[in-house]
């Protein structure tokens, strides 16, 4: 049972980054970036290949102008050619798929066999059940905690007023593009980051292992929503961050009780997403001819 | 002060739809003015500030703002010398963001010192309370609540403070009474007076309002088909009242007329 939960935990924590990031791209520019996928495999590519030849921790920092290309590039397919959000990402993504098996020198798959990851150099430094755990943790808890104080920043505020009114951001003099560019670059930073990361974790990495990752961290981001509110910035980060360690558990749970069998969890997690986007749509247009009703309601009361 | 010479806009030009919205346009305005502009709807008036704040290339021409040509610069590079407000009262701010930090935005922006990861700090807010306070309308009191809770009123008088945070050479006020109540309007409006006068920013109003156009400002520009037809200012404009703006408005705009909407204003 200890294990379940902190391999659930791990998991969780693992791929919180992700989560970080849509709520970056999806909730704060309101841009629907696809890019997600191969971004995480691209992460995960650099970071195992780099740990392969014997330099995990540079591996790790790789991963970070790694993502940024990443967000970079779909940025600027959207900004500065035109380009609908969407067909950026799938654009971005189909490109990357030839990166990630270049950076993985040809082959569809890398393995760690006796090559030291961040995480058993970490363990040789702090023994223990745990130490993969808190190495996990402090990853997403750093990103975190610099996007709260980032958010209330001169750049942060220029980004969250982009998604939010861009007519009135260009209005204060400020370059809309350039901060869908950096919003969209430290959201890459983020996947990649969570691709780095669970790479060395699981000391392996496939040129298919991104897929369905962008619908995964919707999923967190609008369970954690559901659970603390999307009030401020920093509940949405909070939420963000709790709904991947949610996910991980209803993950887990399924996977031990076989409630569900394991390989139609994506279907869950897509059917999850699809009707938490659609419940407020439907009932927006649902609160037209409700008033009347509780009117009658009244009158009979 | 700004100088606008021979500016011309057609949209769609070449198809069936062609418009030509500015047709040769050339005024001088003095620093300090506060100039109103009227005409009838599609008369130029507004594609005039948009061309003046660079929303669009135009076709021809040149915006000349302090000696400096301006013609070619970027929207939001121009918007530092720039302010504008329009119609919509929701267009000016951010409403996912507090009123604090649509006022930090624009506080930390312009700036001098400062980088990309400055923030405000207590003097900053302490600051923002006292120039919210001349508003009179409690937003002081209100700095951590999202702006999309305000009032269309109070959404605009926000707007116009965040344009005038750091006074602007040049304001362009497009409408932007027209889409409030009477009492709001008027408070807008008595707002916008006082600001403007108090740090003498050079002043372009739209308005639909012949009474406005005439209380407000020195000078008084009536556009027609993409063209300045008459300029009023001095001692004409001095003993112009609302029904002599009407008829000359009329006979400036040729055979058209004002539309209904303009007299019922007035």
């Amino acid at each position: 049972m200890e294990r379940i939960i902190r391999t659930a935990l791990e998991l969780g924590f693992a791929y919180a980054p992700v989560a970080l990031s849509l709520f970056l791209s999806y909730r704060i520019l309101d841009i629907a970036d696809l890019t997600t996928d191969g971004c995480f495999v691209l992460g995960a590519a650099v970071s195992v290949r780099m740990a392969a030849a014997g330099h995990p921790v540079l591996g790790m920092l790789l991963a970070i102008p790694a993502g940024a290309l990443c967000g970079l590039v779909s940025a600027e397919l959207q900004t500065r050619f035109g380009i609908p959000s969407i067909l950026a990402g799938i654009i971005t993504n189909t490109g990357l798929y030839s990166i990630n098996l270049m950076v993985m020198g040809w082959r569809s798959n890398i393995n760690l066999i006796r090559e030291d990851s961040i995480f058993s150099l970490f363990r040789k430094m702090i023994p223990g059940n745990y130490s993969d755990l808190v190495l996990l943790a402090a990853i997403p808890v750093m990103i975190a905690l610099f996007l709260s104080y980032f958010m209330h920043t001169r750049l942060g505020l220029s980004i969250r007023a982009t998604g939010d009114n861009p007519v009135m951001v260009r209005a204060s003099s400020i370059d809309t593009s350039s901060m869908i560019r950096t919003g969209l670059m430290l959201s890459g930073i983020m996947t990649a980051v969570s691709g780095a990361a669970v790479g060395q974790f699981q000391k392996t990495t496939d040129i298919n292992s991104g897929t369905g990752v962008v619908v995964i961290g919707l999923a967190c981001l609008i369970m954690g929503e559901t659970v603390l509110g999307r009030r401020s910035v920093r509940k949405g980060i909070a939420g963000a961050f709790l709904g991947s360690v949610i996910y991980r558990f209803i993950y887990a749970f399924v996977f031990y009780t076989q409630l569900v069998p394991v390989q139609c969890l994506k279907l869950l997690t897509a059917f999850i997403v699809a009707v938490s986007i659609a419940v407020p749509h439907v009932r927006e247009q649902r609160i037209q001819p409700r008033p009347a009703q509780k009117e009658e309601e009244g009158n009979d009361a | 002060m700004l100088e606008i010479i021979n500016i011309s806009k057609t949209f769609l030009p070449g198809t069936v739809n062609e418009r030509k919205a500015l047709d040769n346009v050339s005024f001088r305005m003095e620093s300090g003015e506060f100039i109103t502009i009227i005409g009838s709807n599609g008369a130029g008036k507004s594609t005039l500030l948009s061309a003046i704040a660079g929303a669009f290339p135009t076709d021809s021409g040149k915006v000349i703002l302090d000696g400096e040509d301006i013609s070619s610069m970027p929207e939001y590079k121009r918007s530092r010398s720039i302010g504008r407000l329009f119609q919509d009262p929701l267009s000016g701010t951010a409403p996912g963001l507090t009123i604090e930090e649509n006022m930090a935005l624009v506080y930390l922006q312009g700036k001098k010192t400062g980088n990309f990861f400055s923030r405000i700090g207590k003097e900053e807010r302490e600051m923002f309370r006292e120039r919210l306070r001349p508003l009179d309308l409690g937003l002081e009191d209100r700095l951590e609540q999202p702006v999309g809770l305000l009032s269309g009123g109070q959404r605009q008088a926000l707007t116009l403070l965040l344009a005038t945070l750091y006074p602007p050479k040049l304001l362009m006020l497009d409408e932007h009474t027209a889409a409030l109540d009477p009492g709001s309007a008027e408070r807008i409006m008595t707002l916008t007076k006082d600001i403007v006068r108090e740090n003498r920013i050079s002043c372009l109003m739209v308005t639909h309002n012949m009474r406005q156009a005439l209380d407000a400002g020195s000078r008084t520009l009536i556009m027609n088909a993409g063209k300045i037809v008459a300029d009023i200012s001095g001692d004409e404009r001095a003993g112009m009242d609302v029904g002599k703006l009407t008829d000359l408005f009329r006979n400036a705009a040729g055979s058209e007329y004002a539309n209904d909407r303009m007299i019922l204003s007035s």
